[in-house]
C-alpha cells in the first residue's frame, strides 16, 4: 500500500498574526482537511515539530479539532529538517497499516513570537559559540556557503541568482510575503548581515502555519484532489553530526551537506533518476542551501547549480521559496511541491533541512 | 560577553585556557585528536581519552564576517573562523587579520572577567 498527501493547508503569512500556535495550527490543519476533503473525526495520526517549544504539540491540536482518537503522533524537537521526515514517517505509517490519516503540520510565530534566527539553542556545542559572538543560525550556513562558494567556483552572484528567481516566483503566490521583484544589480548592492551573506539572500521570519494530510493511494482517489503520490523519502545525518543544531566543528566537508549522502537511497527507491526530476523545491534557509542541495541531489553538476538556476531550464522554489514565500521551516516546501503535482508536474524532489542533517521525499503523479 | 555554560566534559579545556593552555582531547584507542570535548571517540567509539596540548596552529577552513548586530549587542563588524588544526581537529574562534579562506593562523589568549577566550590572528 502506498500513500499519498491529499490535501494542503495554509494560514495568512504574516509579521504579528494576533494568534496563539495552536490557533495557527488548528486553522491550517482544518484547511488541509477541506482541501481534502475529509473529516476531522477520520484523523488517526499527527505529527509535528517545533524548535526551543515554539509550536503546540500534536495533542493540543488533535483537542482543538476535536479528533476522536490518535494512534500515531510525533512530536519532533527538530527544525527545518523535520518535514520531508515527518511525511515519510507518516507514509510508512499509513502503508503498514498502523495509521489511516495522518496531519503532518508546522506552526509558529516566527516573527511575533520566538525567533528561531537568534534564539540560543540547548546543547553542549553552545558554550563554543555563543560567548564568541557565533551565535545565530545563519552564521552557520554563511560559514558552510563561504567554503561552498571557494570550493566550487561559484561566487555571491551564484547567491544572487537564487534570490532573483525565486522572487520571480514569488510575485505571482499571493501568499508570499516579499511579492515585490529583486533586480541581481539590488541584490549585490546590499550591504552584508553576515559575509558572504546580504538581507535578500535570508529566509524572511514569519508567524504563520502549513499542514498536509497524508493518506493512502487508494482512499485519495476518492478525495477531492487528485493524490500527489509519496513515491520515496529518506533521512540521513552524516558521519559525526555533532552535539546540536548549530554544532559542525566534527563535519568533515562543509561543501556538501545530507542531501549528497541520501541521494541514491532516496532515487533508488523511487526507481528515478535526478533527470526525471521536472521540478524542485529545495530547501532554502539561504541561498546558500539551494545551490547546495542542487548539486547534492545531482540536479546539477559540482559547480553547476548557479548556472542551473539562471538557466531557468528547471522550476526550482516555485512558491518564492522560504526565502520570499516566508519561514514555515519547509513544511510550506512539501506543500508547494502538491501544489507543482497537482498542476501536472511528473516528478519532484523535495529537501528539508541546510547542513549536516535533512530530509527528502519524491513525489510523483498517480499514473 | 557572556561566559561559556562549562559542562563536566568541558571543564579541562576551559580550565586549561585559563593558564593559557589549549588542550585536545585524544582516544586511547585509535589516537584520534579531537575537539569539542565529549564523553567518547566520535571515530571508533571508545569512551574517555586524554587531554594532550596543542598551539592550535593551523589555516582558515572558513570564516565569516558579522556586519550586523543580530542577537545581543555588540561592536560589528567581527570575523569567526572555523580553523583547521594542524594537530587534526577543527576549532572556532574570532579571528584577527585579513580573512582568507587556507590562510595560516596562531592563536592567543584574551583574558575576561571570569573565562579566558581564544583568538586566532592571521600570520603574514
Amino acid at each position: 500500500m502506498k500513500a499519498a498527501i491529499a490535501g494542503v493547508g495554509y494560514t495568512a503569512l504574516t509579521k504579528h498574526s494576533g494568534k496563539t500556535p495552536l490557533g495557527l495550527a488548528r486553522e491550517a490543519c482544518q484547511a488541509a482537511l477541506d482541501d481534502a476533503g475529509v473529516p476531522a473525526s477520520a484523523v488517526d495520526g499527527i505529527a509535528s515539530f517545533a524548535v526551543m517549544h515554539d509550536s503546540a504539540p500534536c495533542v493540543s491540536v488533535a483537542t482543538a479539532l476535536a479528533v476522536p482518537q490518535l494512534r500515531f503522533v510525533v512530536d519532533a524537537d527538530l527544525g527545518g529538517q523535520a518535514p520531508c521526515y515527518l511525511v515519510w514517517l507518516a507514509s510508512m505509517a499509513v502503508a503498514t497499516g498502523h495509521a489511516e490519516n495522518v496531519l503532518v503540520f508546522r506552526s509558529l510565530n516566527g516573527r511575533s513570537g520566538a525567533r528561531v534566527g537568534t534564539m540560543e539553542f540547548s546543547g553542549a556545542g553552545g558554550q563554543y559559540r555563543y560567548p564568541i559572538g557565533y551565535d545565530a543560525y545563519l552564521m552557520y550556513c554563511a560559514m558552510w556557503a563561504r567554503r561552498f562558494l571557494h570550493e566550487t567556483g561559484q561566487t555571491e552572484e551564484d547567491l544572487g541568482a537564487v534570490a532573483v528567481a525565486q522572487r520571480t516566483y514569488a510575485a505571482s503566490n499571493e501568499r508570499a510575503y516579499k511579492r515585490w521583484p529583486l533586480t541581481l544589480e539590488e541584490h549585490q548592492g546590499q550591504s552584508y548581515v553576515c559575509e558572504p551573506f546580504r538581507p535578500d539572500d535570508c529566509t524572511v521570519e514569519v508567524d504563520g502555519a502549513c499542514a498536509v494530510l497524508v493518506t493512502s493511494v487508494e482512499r485519495a482517489r476518492d478525495l477531492r484532489r487528485p493524490p500527489a503520490v509519496i513515491a520515496s523519502g529518506a533521512f540521513r545525518a552524516g558521519p559525526r553530526p555533532g552535539l546540536d543544531i548549530g554544532d559542525h566543528l566534527l563535519w568533515a566537508d562543509y561543501t556538501r551537506n545530507y542531501t549528497s549522502i541520501l541521494r541514491d537511497e532516496l532515487f533508488g527507491r523511487a526507481g528515478v533518476t535526478p533527470a526525471d526530476v521536472d521540478v524542485a523545491e529545495i530547501y532554502d534557509c539561504f541561498t546558500s542551501t539551494v545551490l547546495m542541495g542542487l548539486e547534492g541531489l545531482g540536479l546539477a553538476e559540482r559547480g553547476g547549480a548557479g548556472d542551473l538556476v539562471r538557466s531557468g531550464r528547471l522550476p526550482i522554489n516555485t512558491h518564492g521559496g522560504l526565502l520570499a514565500e516566508g519561514y514555515l521551516h519547509g513544511m510550506n516546501t512539501v506543500a508547494e511541491a502538491v501544489t507543482q503535482i497537482r498542476a501536472g508536474h511528473e516528478v519532484c524532489a523535495v529537501t528539508s533541512g541546510a547542513l549536516m542533517d535533512g530530509s527528502a521525499l519524491v513525489l510523483v503523479n498517480d499514473r | 560577553m557572556s561566559s561559556p555554560r562549562v559542562d563536566v566534559d568541558s571543564e579541562s579545556f576551559w580550565a586549561a585556557l585559563r593558564d593559557h593552555r589549549i588542550v585536545l582531547q585524544q582516544c586511547q584507542a585509535c589516537a584520534k585528536k579531537r575537539f569539542p570535548p565529549m564523553p567518547s571517540c566520535p571515530w571508533c567509539g571508545t569512551p574517555g581519552g586524554v587531554d594532550v596540548e596543542t598551539d592550535a596552529s593551523g589555516r582558515v577552513y572558513s570564516w565569516v564576517t558579522v556586519h550586523r548586530q543580530l542577537t545581543v549587542p555588540r561592536e560589528v563588524p567581527y570575523t569567526v573562523a572555523t580553523v583547521q588544526l594542524d594537530d587534526g581537529p577543527r576549532l572556532l574562534g574570532r579571528l584577527d587579520g585579513h580573512a582568507s579562506v587556507d590562510a595560516p593562523v596562531e592563536s592567543f589568549f584574551v583574558d575576561h572577567d571570569d573565562w579566558t577566550e581564544l583568538r586566532f590572528r592571521v600570520v603574514s
